[in-house]
């Protein structure tokens, strides 16, 4: 690992004027950023610590949302009352994710910020315009090479890494607002809108400018209809402690056979939790029947453009949300 | 402008020990309990926070020590699996280890152990996990499915997790 300087910031205005210096990068929990170092992927002259910075609360907001601060940990996250009771596909996405001793270190910041897990982007003998920007010419060898486990919506000639979080994915279904801050000042940022697609710039996984630091996570009010038929179901390759392959959050609310409001986000699909808007318009308003759901995954899954390796993913995300949303219906709420 | 420098004075309460040592911004918690402190219990198997032979407690919680920066945890408190015994009194968890026969070569034992320390206090305070049916109430009860989920971030090469998860189940139940 390269040397680095160290230093801890007393509050995020300091942390801000720190990370002005070129090279410098924040440290969260760390459970990526520390594993990226060590595989030389990230090498950053400095770091400040923001993992002590008082973020760690999660607070009632008047319009019934939450205020989940950036440093709040995966496991408090997900153990917190109010998330479990009124955000329960938000507390299984957290607690689908990673594993019990990562979930006590790693961030809700650092959740969302986390970098994808593309062996190409993660191994440095090899190209990726993730890690390299357009200083590689040789372009990504994903879209030829080992892209099982990659995008099938949304990705470019320069990439077709997914993003990792379970809880993103979660946290694009309920609607939520990042809070930062910046050389510039404050700002709010929505999810989904965080994460970007890669377009010709993979090298960025969200909107965020250089040096901004989340502060928080605002959750909007989850209507009781909604929060009390909603799910994560997350499809992996073993059963635990393992990314998604697809994955998916799902709310319903049903009134006499009718679909009243319905939220659906994919994970493992795109550069970004992916919003299922085309699915949800398809089903508002209509009977909650199997074969609207099958219907309305359809709808979304038009888009796709699977690679050589990874088409099995359509089908599998189209199956997954239509019994996703089948079991939530037959649900009592 | 203060000088750059790679090294840091930091104070670590290890096992009830207070430990007032210079590290490497470098060093990963789990190097520095090995090579500087002698305390070579929490184990490095992959280096990446996959297999969790390097499980220790941090502040009470079970933790990856592989990546941990030390620096960052200047004023903690550590327990490692040396901590747990009461000189020859073992630990619950790990008299049910030797009961169970929980393992063959013990290189992840350490790690599941401390682990499980950190699981049972957990579910002690309620906390959920991904098999637990009704998340929003209810204690979670701690039968194998929830052991197994809850363990999952502990690989046992040898496969002895047949005896693990009764050594586990004997102490949470």
């Amino acid at each position: 690992m390269r040397p680095f300087a160290y230093e801890r910031a007393t509050d995020a205005g300091a942390a801000v004027a720190a990370i002005a210096q070129p090279g410098t990068m924040y440290l969260g929990g760390g459970t990526n950023l520390v594993d990226l170092m060590k595989l030389g992927v990230e090498t950053p002259e400095r770091l400040v610590d923001v993992s002590r910075l008082p973020f760690d609360r999660i607070e009632e907001r008047p319009g019934g949302g939450l205020l989940i601060g950036a440093a709040v940990r995966n496991s408090d996250l997900a153990a917190h009352r109010a998330v479990r009771e009124r955000y329960p596909l938000l507390a299984l996405s957290l607690l689908s994710g990673a594993s019990g001793q990562l979930r006590n270190i790693a961030t809700t910041a650092g959740n969302l910020l986390q970098r994808t897990r593309c062996a190409y982007f993660q191994d440095v003998s090899k190209p990726c315009n993730k890690r390299l920007g357009g200083r590689d010419p040789s372009g990504c060898p994903a879209r030829e090479g080992d892209h099982r486990n990659l995008a099938i919506l949304g990705h470019s000639a320069a990439c077709v890494a997914t993003h990792p979080s379970d809880m993103a994915v979660a946290l694009a279904a309920i609607g939520a607002e990042v809070h930062v801050t910046g050389l510039e000042g404050e700002r709010t940022i929505p999810i989904p809108g965080l994460h970007r697609l890669p377009g010709g710039d993979a090298q960025r996984d969200t909107v965020l400018e250089r040096g901004e630091l989340v502060t928080a996570v605002e959750l909007e009010q989850l209507a009781p209809g909604l929060a009390a038929r909603s799910t994560y179901r997350k499809v992996r390759d073993r059963a635990s402690f393992s990314f998604a392959v697809v994955s998916v959050a799902a709310a319903l609310e049903v009134d006499e056979g009718t679909v009243r409001d319905c939220r659906i986000a994919l994970g493992g699909v795109a550069h970004g939790p992916w919003r299922a808007w085309r699915a949800e318009e398809t089903l508002r308003g209509g009977p909650a029947t199997p074969e609207r759901f099958a219907a309305a995954a359809e709808a979304e899954l038009v888009q796709a453009q699977p690679l050589r390796d990874n088409a099995f993913k359509v089908p599998l995300a189209r199956n997954l949300i239509t019994s996703t949303l089948a079991s939530l219906a037959g649900e009592p709420a | 402008m203060s000088r750059v420098t790679h090294h840091a004075d930091i104070t670590l309460r290890i096992n009830d020990a207070e430990h007032r040592i210079q590290v490497d911004t470098r060093a990963t918690l789990l190097d520095v309990l090995r090579e500087q402190l002698g305390l070579t219990g929490a184990k490095k198997g992959c280096d990446h926070g996959q297999c969790g032979a390097c499980t220790v407690l941090v502040g009470g919680r079970r933790a990856n020590a592989c990546l941990l920066l030390a620096v960052a945890q200047d004023g903690l408190d550590v327990t490692t699996v040396e901590g747990l015994a009461h000189g020859d009194d073992l630990h619950p968890l790990q008299a049910a280890f030797i009961a169970h026969d929980a393992f063959q070569c013990g290189y992840c034992t350490p790690g599941q152990i401390c682990s499980a320390v950190g699981m049972i206090a957990e579910a002690g305070e309620g906390w959920p996990s991904a098999v637990t049916g009704d998340i929003a109430n209810g204690p979670p009860v701690l039968d194998d499915d929830e052991i197994r989920e809850r363990m999952s971030g502990n690989l046992c090469r040898c496969g002895a997790y047949a005896n693990i998860v009764p050594a586990i189940a004997e102490v949470a139940r």
